[in-house]
């Protein structure tokens, strides 16, 4: 599907924040086209600690998995045992899952921001849209290993890491690589600065999976 | 050996030198999947001991594991690498979308690594 940059959709936050955009990196598209189906899950900032809002990311993403499959009732897949529905069901819920923790695991709690997370269905792809805001030097970090993902031979990359995640490494990337590699989805992200606070970046991670 | 919570079922059946993966586990990076990996370290040390030559790992009923669980099935996966003479069977589910998707790739790391799908 081509994506218009000048029309349809737009899930930017409306928090009223002024931000200038630094980085656009991978499959990355601003205004989405127009669907009649989307869905958006706001999670307010909260004092709570990671731990105990933990299980949230796979209530949410398991909601919605179920609630896409919807669209996909009865369709069998050649070749498979898992049906059409199921299977996107299972890649939903996983990438979902994936997307929300990385947001919630790097997110600058003291910025009092939310994380977002937008899901819109076309024809024949789902498009993932989930922000987070987090502090300058962990979207640094972030920045450094999307530019590696997006210059490196992907099946290499892949086994480099899933190495490295052996040694018992954190933030290895597997998500990502995972959600590339396993589930042929493609990624893009944009990267802002805030003009009220300084230190804090919003980040923008885009999944878009045929389905 | 066992670990039971509300979410999964992780044991170990020593007459079959099986561990069994079951539920969803969707925890918290390397740091909470560590009585896990401690359980399935132990499961090889003892074969090691008794002289088995074949583990397995069952995750048939597996519904769900997130990155983090899959960079601990990695993590086990070279701990039995590193035991040099150890067989290791993988049990998966044709019908879980993230085993049909992911499991293969654990062979990146052991090729000779047995999968088999029910």
């Amino acid at each position: 599907m081509n994506i218009s940059p000048n029309l349809g959709v737009n899930f930017a936050q409306d928090d009223m924040t002024q931000t200038s955009t630094i980085k656009v990196l991978g499959d990355f598209c601003d205004r989405l086209p127009h669907t009649e189906e989307y869905l958006t899950i706001n999670f307010s900032p909260s004092t709570a600690p990671r731990k105990q809002r933990w299980g949230n990311n796979g209530l949410s993403a398991d909601f919605l998995g179920d609630y896409f499959a919807a669209f996909f009732p009865g369709d069998k897949l050649p070749d498979s045992k898992i049906g059409k529905q199921e299977t996107v069901k299972g890649s939903v819920s996983f990438i979902a899952n994936e997307l929300l923790e990385n947001a919630m695991k790097y997110s600058q709690d003291s910025s009092k921001l939310p994380v977002n997370i937008a899901l819109c269905l076309y024809d024949r792809q789902l498009i993932f849209t989930v922000t987070n805001h987090t502090d300058c030097r962990e979207a640094e970090k972030y920045q450094t290993f999307v530019h590696e993902i997006t210059t490196s031979d992907l099946d290499e990359l892949y086994t480099q890491k899933l190495e490295l995640a052996a040694t018992g490494a954190e933030g290895s990337g597997m998500g990502l690589l995972i959600m590339l590699n396993d589930y042929d989805a493609k990624l893009g992200w944009k990267f802002e600065t805030l003009a009220e606070l300084p230190n804090v970046m919003r980040v923008t991670v885009m999944v878009q999976l045929e389905v | 050996m066992e670990i039971k919570t509300k979410d999964y079922h992780v044991w170990y059946d020593e007459g079959i030198t099986t561990v069994f993966c079951k539920g969803f586990l969707r925890l918290d990076g390397m740091e909470e999947y560590q009585p896990i990996m401690d359980l399935l370290i132990d499961a090889i040390d003892l074969q090691v001991k008794e002289q088995q030559a074949l583990t397995t790992l069952n995750l048939r009923e597996l519904e769900f594991l997130n990155s983090s669980g899959i960079s601990m099935l990695s993590m086990f996966v070279v701990k039995v690498r590193e035991k040099g003479n150890i067989q290791l069977l993988l049990q998966g589910s044709g019908e879980i979308l993230w085993q049909t998707k992911s499991l293969k790739n654990l062979q990146r790391l052991m090729p000779s690594i047995k999968l088999e799908y029910s």
